[in-house]
């Protein structure tokens, strides 16, 4: 584990982080979040809740995805966020083999048709020790929006396939104690999912089916079913790049680089 | 689990030594290369009559250095064209190559145009190398479909470098088709020390091997680098593995890095940068070192390096005609963590199910039957890893006990199967050994069933079966069932473990 290495020598902060999540120099700094706004009580419908005016999460997936999420991002403006709904719970070291298995790669994420078949994949290739499967059978998206995971989410390869799985399937939030470099990067780069980070050990707190909120502004999760809350780490900068739809939708938004011509 | 794994007793060989300044001996003895020296013989080419340029003087690239940098923190300074660097730093890095193949060029190309435009051109038509290899010889439409969009992309774009295969029943009528692109990214002279690649699979970090960074990313990253030619960064801090001591006859690389990540897990080396020194890597030959640096990413590791020496030059000479310029660790950079190694006392390693952290000798799994045993990848599919199967199976004289698949990485390596002498065999080739010994005929060159693919993928584990592999991963279904249980071994391990039916140690047939 990283806790292992002393790093003196170097800014302890700076340690395990990558580019995305502390771009001070390139990304303009995202405008302050209104607080009042995070604190919508949550829904028990399981939708997630957010400023008036912004299209859930769940109707930018079932659309082309990289339109539509961008048209989401630039709706939701400086919306803080929450999300409501049913948490999958899986282990350590879940790697992108298990999320989306290899002989799924054919499909390409960015022909949408693909984009939402490789969703109903989601997870597929988890054990059949996970008795509740993330997908029921016989549907396409998963009911689960939240998925909890120990430390090193993610490793393996680098298929984008992976998170991009996850938010086809109508996953809005991964937490976990730690993921590994690419799939947070492309987490990020695409806007798929959010990854969250944790210093608790959810995967041991939260059970598959547990009704959870997150308040993103707060860094919070609430756990409805057991009565408890965790502190989550802050998303950071990488927040605004997530909410707009991924690294080229916020860099656009931002005036980063000229928006497409019609 | 990932941290019980981690300093476990069992590495007794093994010292992990924290510092604040690490100081080398390997490295300190190292000359210290003036900037713009390559030691590859100059071109005969002129390339410029003007006086040196400034960028060839920093202070960071002449030796007189104000601050102390490691190999991948200059290599970052240089593509990012700034004096100094430290981890942490986020920078925009101009990239020398982008890689990318079948499975992933198609979302790249993809995101491309619907970002820079349907008519957008890419930054660099000859710093782009596509390589088809993963899914290739297979029946699925998608699989072919995705090949098909490679190569009208490469058409439209006027890529220079695409190695095509368009006639599937024989890849031998294919002159263009290559393999597994991370070899052959090495044997077609893409790889060069100092340069920066990046390609769209986590293995892409093998290239570190030449002294270059190089690391993985996905079809958006891919996207906006194909449009823009360059990447945001954060440059990572640096493990040093030191190993030295004369490396037995019984083991290869592939114990070298089970052992390592055995020692700091699958996540031990997240975000961070492994440099690989001592007499040991010293004594590596090339493909040695691309195991090294392929399962960096196993820990986690944003890349791995080996600072470039004669052997890299050697290997370049007939690839390469670009000039390059090496570049080494200062004798005072700042590494996170030294880790030392006697390499002449460890011994051969595998990785049980299902996490390539979970490390034991081989000699402790001797109970473990198993159904089959497979050589190929960027792994462990390379001519070295054949030439080293082929040794056990010499050695012992015997015929292999289970089915044992040999998928050779590229072309060329099937080509060296068919015709390279084995040394001590009386000049027989390695086919003629494997087909002596009893193994299945080398098949068409690809990534395989390394990492399962579609359904009908030669050797894809189809069955809840035993499987040595020398391939990279053994997460559950990595190679095809879920259930299936994968021993990560070195060629050795794994042709020792085809005689007997059981995972074996090698010094069973080569003492």
């Amino acid at each position: 584990m990283a806790t292992h290495f002393h790093s003196r020598a170097l800014t302890p902060s700076s340690a395990g982080l990558d580019p995305l999540r502390r771009p001070r120099r390139f990304l303009p700094r995202p405008r302050r979040l209104s607080l009042s706004l995070a604190l919508a009580p949550p829904s028990p419908g399981g939708s997630i809740r957010c400023r008036p005016g912004f299209a859930p999460l769940t109707a930018r997936t079932a659309a082309a995805p990289r339109p539509a999420a961008a048209a989401a991002g630039a709706a939701a403006g400086e919306a803080a966020k929450s999300f409501h709904g049913l948490c999958y719970v899986v282990g350590d070291n879940i790697d992108t083999d298990q999320i989306i298995p290899a002989e799924y790669l054919t499909l390409v994420p960015s022909n949408p048709a693909e984009y939402e078949k490789l969703g109903s994949y989601a997870l597929i290739g988890l054990p059949s020790s996970y008795e509740t499967r993330f997908i029921d059978p016989g549907e396409t998206k998963t009911k689960y929006k939240i998925v909890i995971g120990g430390a090193n989410f993610g490793c393996g390869s680098s298929r984008e396939h992976a998170p991009v799985a996850l938010g086809a399937a109508g996953v809005a939030v991964v937490v976990a104690e730690s993921y590994a470099r690419i799939f947070f990067r492309n987490s990020v780069s695409t806007g798929e999912v959010y990854p969250l980070e944790t210093d608790v050990r959810l995967c041991e707190e939260c059970r598959t089916g547990d009704t959870v909120t997150i308040e993103l502004a707060e860094s919070k999760l609430i756990n409805h079913t057991t009565g408890k809350e965790y502190e989550l780490k802050p998303i950071g900068d990488a927040g605004p790049v997530i909410e707009a739809g991924g690294i080229f939708a916020y860099a656009r938004k931002t005036g980063m680089i000229p928006s497409l011509a019609a | 689990m990932a941290s019980s794994a981690a300093f476990s007793p069992a590495a007794a060989s093994f010292a992990a030594v924290k510092k604040e300044f690490g100081l080398s001996r390997s490295v300190a003895s190292r000359p210290f290369p003036s900037a713009g020296k390559s030691r590859k013989p100059a071109s005969k080419r002129i390339v410029s009559v003007m006086a040196p340029q400034q960028t060839e003087r920093k202070p960071a690239a002449t030796g007189s250095v104000k601050n102390a940098m490691t190999m991948t923190e200059k290599i970052l300074a240089r593509a990012s064209e700034k004096p100094e660097l430290s981890p942490g730093e986020n920078v925009w890095v101009d990239v020398d190559v982008l890689m990318t193949h079948d499975v992933c060029g198609p979302g790249s190309f993809g995101i491309f145009k619907k970002e820079f435009g349907q008519n957008a051109k890419v930054w660099d038509r000859e710093k782009i190398v596509i390589i088809p290899d993963h899914y290739i010889f297979t029946t699925d439409e998608r699989a072919n479909r995705n090949v098909d969009i490679l190569r009208d992309f490469c058409k439209e774009q006027n890529i220079k470098y695409f190695y095509d295969i368009k006639d599937l029943s024989d890849f031998k009528v294919n002159p263009d088709y290559k393999g597994v692109c991370h070899v052959a990214l090495a044997q077609e002279g893409h790889c060069r020390p100092g340069e920066v690649l990046l390609g769209t699979d986590s293995h892409t970090c093998t290239a570190g091997a030449f002294g270059q960074f190089a690391t993985g990313i996905g079809n958006t990253d891919a996207g906006f680098v194909l449009g823009a030619g360059k990447i945001l960064l954060k440059v990572p801090p640096t493990l040093r593995f030191v190993m030295d001591g004369e490396m037995p006859e019984y083991l290869l690389a592939k114990d070298l890095i089970l052992q390592i990540i055995g020692e700091i897990s699958v996540s031990g080396a997240t975000y961070k940068s492994m440099e690989f020194v001592g007499s040991t890597v010293e004594s590596l030959n090339m493909e040695e070192r691309m195991t090294l640096c392929n399962m960096v990413v196993e820990a986690g590791g944003k890349n791995g390096v080996v600072p470039a020496d004669s052997t890299t030059f050697e290997y370049l000479k007939d690839k390469t005609s670009k000039p390059y310029e090496p570049v080494y660790s200062d004798e005072k950079a700042r590494f996170l963590s030294e880790y030392r190694f006697d390499v002449s006392k460890l011994e051969p390693m595998v990785a049980k199910p299902h996490s390539p952290d979970n490390r034991a000798l081989a000699r402790e799994c001797k109970d473990v039957k198993i159904d089959r045993v497979y050589i190929g990848s960027c792994t462990g599919g390379k001519t070295e890893d054949f030439l080293a199967a082929a040794k056990v199976f010499l050695a012992s004289g015997k015929k292999v006990k289970v089915p044992t698949f040999l998928v050779p990485a590229t072309q060329k390596v099937w080509m060296d199967i068919y015709a390279l002498p084995v040394p001590g065999s009386g000049g027989k080739t390695c086919s003629q050994i494997f087909e002596e010994a009893g193994c299945d005929t080398p098949t068409s060159p690809s990534c395989g069933a390394c990492l399962g693919g579609p359904r009908d993928t030669y050797a894809r584990l189809n069955e809840p079966q035993v499987c040595v592999s020398t391939t990279n991963r053994n997460f559950p279904g990595r190679m095809g069932h879920k259930e299936g249980q994968i021993y990560l071994a070195s060629p050795f391990t794994a042709a020792a473990s085809a005689l007997t039916g059981y995972v074996t140690d090698p010094r069973d047939f080569l003492q």
